[in-house]
């Protein structure tokens, strides 16, 4: 306990119960649980009409936990794709989450192996989204990893939940993608990026990303997404470096 | 059989990705300038996540970059609601009512 109070940030709140994190850590991934509703509908939807059992469809949530990936399998198997194709699909498609890691180790570097697996491998883009809020926000706090597992485990009862209804009742709501719920992703993904254009080369990092993205929207594999992170990331940091010099500290400011 | 092979697959995958990080967190530390990067994680991949999401509705093939893609629309008040109001529950609700709105008054 001691060493764990050591590493606390100075900066950090009043310490909260386990209990009030993880209800605040859930209640604000609710709007992404929203948002998921209708890609976990499709996505029962879909991979039951592709071939796929109910079983194997339920099992892809269950295990593989990544919607990108299901849907590309499951596209990549209605165009009789080899398993391979999958797996390689899988890995670039993924790629990303290396980086949403590498981003929050400091935060979990200090937990046990027994809390950080979980909060590795249910580590999606929407708790990424909430957990590096969270941290620039408020902080660390002595008991943060409860938020960070409780809004990991949002996610994933919602992708059961709703890729199960998919499955069941799926074909009877051929319209879910006109109910506008994808749109609570895109909003909340909006609300948690405008925030931090606080400085030219994170502006700069925005523009890029959102302008490699479009152009590289055809490419297969959803490889836009990373190669426009990529430049993304490139062009904040040569900026920051023109900015700051080479061995300013990692952030230019917390708010 | 080979599609629970596929599957296990998939999820060794993403864990192969997902878990050495946290897994080696305590035996190695990134360079400053990895560090650095890092801090454009957020910006970069979720704008990239967030941009093409909008300006290729529907099934995702064709760019649309008109008044008449509500999405577009809705995610510009997205922005300034934000950017003015710093609220993000603020921001979610009043880009979600833009949005239903904008699509029911703009011509399919």
């Amino acid at each position: 306990m001691a060493a764990t109070e050591a590493l606390e940030r100075s900066d950090a709140p009043k310490s909260q119960s386990p209990l009030d994190e993880a209800w605040h850590g859930l209640r604000d991934t609710l709007p992404f649980m929203f948002g998921s509703i209708p890609f976990g509908l499709l996505f029962g939807t879909l991979a039951t009409g592709e071939g796929l059992s109910a079983l194997q469809t339920m099992a892809m949530s269950l295990f593989v936990f990544s919607g990108s990936a299901q849907f590309i399998a499951v596209v990549l198997l209605g165009a009789g794709s080899g398993i391979w194709v999958v797996w390689f699909a899988t890995f670039v498609l993924n790629l990303r989450h290396l980086l949403y890691a590498a981003t929050l180790v400091d935060h979990v570097r200090h937990l046990s192996q027994a809390w950080r697996f979980p909060l590795a491998a249910f580590l999606t883009d929407e708790t990424f989204a909430v957990m590096e809020r969270r941290y620039r926000t408020q902080g660390g706090g002595r008991n943060a990893h409860w938020y960070y597992i409780a809004s990991c485990a949002g996610m994933y009862a919602n992708w059961q939940t709703w890729t199960f209804l998919g499955i069941t009742v799926g074909q009877n709501y051929p319209q879910v993608q006109n109910w506008g719920l994808e749109f609570a992703m895109v909003v909340t993904f909006i609300g948690i990026v405008v925030p931090l254009l606080t400085s030219m080369p994170y502006l700069a990092a925005a523009v890029t990303a959102g302008l490699v993205a479009v152009i590289a929207n055809p490419l297969p594999y959803k490889l836009g997404l990373m190669l426009a992170a990529l430049a993304g990331i490139v062009v904040g940091v040569v900026l920051d470096i023109r900015k700051r010099g080479l061995d300013a500290p990692v952030s230019e400011q917390q708010p | 059989m080979s599609t629970a092979v596929m599957i296990l697959g998939m999820a060794l995958i993403n864990l192969v990705i997902r878990w050495p990080v946290y897994l080696f967190a305590n035996h190695f530390r990134f360079p400053p300038i990895i560090e650095r990067a890092l801090a454009f994680v957020p910006v970069a991949v979720l704008t990239a996540i967030i941009v093409p999401t909008v300006l290729y509705p529907g099934d995702g093939t064709k760019l649309d970059i008109s008044w008449n893609n509500p999405a577009l629309l809705a995610s510009l008040v997205a922005c300034a609601v934000s950017y003015f109001a710093k609220n993000l529950f603020a921001t979610i609700g009043i880009g979600v009512a833009a949005f239903l709105l904008l699509r029911w008054l703009l011509p399919v």
